[in-house]
């Protein structure tokens, strides 16, 4: 069970999320710019079972909607699956080596473009340009140093 | 699932975990239908911005750090020179704006003569946009000003170059404008050459918008000047919206689809102006068909009748000038020389 002690640090690495998520970026590294909330939902859904299941994500992805504007439910959507096949693999996840964590963090970030993509072409909105599929690239190369700085708030904290 | 009803228990888990997942997925595309149809959820979607106006606020200060910063830190030799370019401008500037008064006055004083009722200047709001990238596919601003500052639903954006956009959400401190380059988002348009009238499209692209359907034999050609038709009544007559960059046939081959650049800059700027309702639509459309009364002129402009093409060509000259002197007008400032007493 999680003590009082780090309770502060999921809902203060979701709100920077958020934040980085809106962050004003010129047009030319819009499209790389990586999902920031998927990852750290990612991080909780793996390190923190009992705190981050489906329902966190859901939520998650509710608040980021109503956050960036967006269509309601999307990311929601996105980072449920995102969650569910988490929990699926959690077990080998965990005991992952750092890169090959990143590789498979990687792939559901693709694979999180994909769904992205299914919503808006079931919904007749229109795609998102093809720049925006190197952003799960940046997203997998980031995943090493976020979890080593969640990690090490985390677990500095506790000791 | 009754294959697994004998399963030991982290199967079970397992099921579970499917039927959360299809649950929470469920309710996922429940909101996702819903607010694409738009509806109550809408007025739930408003109440919750409230909540999040602070992050927005928040997001986009290092961007205005950013710029006080790049402000600041410009050197003395580039003030110089914008200063003595600035000065240029002014000198001409204010040449130009001599002549437009001796045009306003004399403007003014045959409008008196007509017995067309007390002159209305442009009445404008200048409003700061937030820079905050909301969402690619869609094309809208947020604006630093609202319903504390007066800005209403409905109200018409501008720019130095033309026409922006309409305000379609408003918060205490922020406005969300849609831009006419928004999928959602048709702007019904005259050729000002001709008086040819049109819808223009957005197609999601800030440098770009679709002429859809025109007819093949109507009379417009690359490089027309485009422009709001005040038909609708939600924007002001007159008010550039782009040029005509290309036309071709489109799939059926009997009709053209003209892909227009839009006039305002749309990407770039800082500020936009924003028209006072109401009064705007009345003043604007007054200047913009000088003398002519606005309804008959806007509707003999749609009828393509040989015997009112030259009323037409007589009636629109006077006007595209007038609605570009309007908005040009305003850049500045909104000095529309008012008649001193």
């Amino acid at each position: 069970m999680s003590r009082p002690r780090n309770q502060w640090l999921l809902p203060l690495s979701v709100f920077v999320a958020l934040l980085l998520g809106l962050l004003p970026l010129p047009a030319m590294l819009l499209p790389l710019r990586p999902y920031w909330l998927a990852l750290v939902v990612a991080y909780w859904v793996i390190e923190d079972p009992d705190r981050a299941g489906l329902g966190f994500a859901f939520a998650m992805g509710v608040l980021a909607d109503v956050a960036f504007g967006g269509l309601l439910g999307e990311q929601a959507l996105r980072l449920t699956v995102m969650a569910f096949i988490l929990q699926r693999f959690r077990a080998q996840l965990r005991f992952f080596p750092l890169s090959q964590q990143a590789l498979a963090i990687g792939g559901l970030l693709i694979n999180d473009r994909v769904v992205s993509a299914a919503v808006h072409f079931a919904l007749g909105e229109p795609q998102l340009p093809w720049s925006f599929w190197w952003a799960p690239l940046l997203g997998m190369l980031l995943w090493g140093p976020l979890f080593l700085l969640l990690d090490g708030f985390r677990l500095g904290r506790r000791g | 699932m009754p294959a697994y009803a004998g399963s030991p228990a982290p199967r079970s888990g397992d099921v579970a975990g499917t039927l959360r997942l299809l649950a929470y997925l469920a309710l996922a595309i429940t909101l996702i239908v819903l607010d694409h149809r738009g509806g109550w959820l809408a007025q739930i979607r408003e109440r919750s911005q409230l909540l999040v106006q602070p992050l927005w606020w928040l997001a986009g200060a290092p961007a205005r750090l950013g710029a006080e910063v790049h402000d600041d830190a410009s050197t003395r030799a580039r003030l110089a020179d914008e200063n003595r370019v600035l000065r240029n401008a002014l000198l001409i500037s204010g040449a130009r704006m001599s002549r437009l008064q001796a045009a306003a006055a004399e403007n003014a004083r045959l409008r008196g003569l007509l017995g067309a009722g007390r002159r209305e200047g442009l009445d404008v709001q200048l409003a700061p946009i937030l820079d905050v990238d909301l969402d690619p596919t869609r094309q809208r601003l947020l604006l630093d000003a609202g319903s504390r500052d007066g800005v209403e639903v409905g109200q018409t954006v501008i720019d130095a170059g033309g026409l922006v956009g309409q305000i379609i959400a408003v918060l205490p401190t922020t406005a969300t404008v849609l831009l006419i380059t928004d999928p959602d988002h048709a702007v019904p348009v005259v050729v000002a050459r001709t008086g040819v009238r049109l819808v223009a499209y957005g197609k999601g692209r800030s440098d770009r918008l679709e002429l859809a359907n025109v007819p093949l034999s109507s009379d417009i050609k690359v490089g027309d000047r485009i422009v709001t038709s005040g038909l609708g009544g939600r924007f002001p007559a007159g008010f550039a919206v782009g040029q005509v960059m290309s036309l071709q046939p489109d799939d059926s081959r009997a009709f053209l689809v003209g892909q227009l650049k839009p006039a305002a800059q749309l990407d770039r700027g800082r500020d936009v102006l924003l028209l006072k309702s109401g009064s705007a639509i009345r003043s604007v459309g007054s200047n913009a068909v000088a003398t002519e009364p606005v309804r008959p002129a806007a509707t003999s402009l749609g009828q393509q009748m040989p015997a009112t093409t030259k009323a037409q060509s007589q009636a629109q000259a006077p006007a595209s000038p007038a609605g570009q002197q309007a908005t040009s007008n305003l850049q500045p400032r909104p000095v529309p020389p008012e008649p001193t007493p």
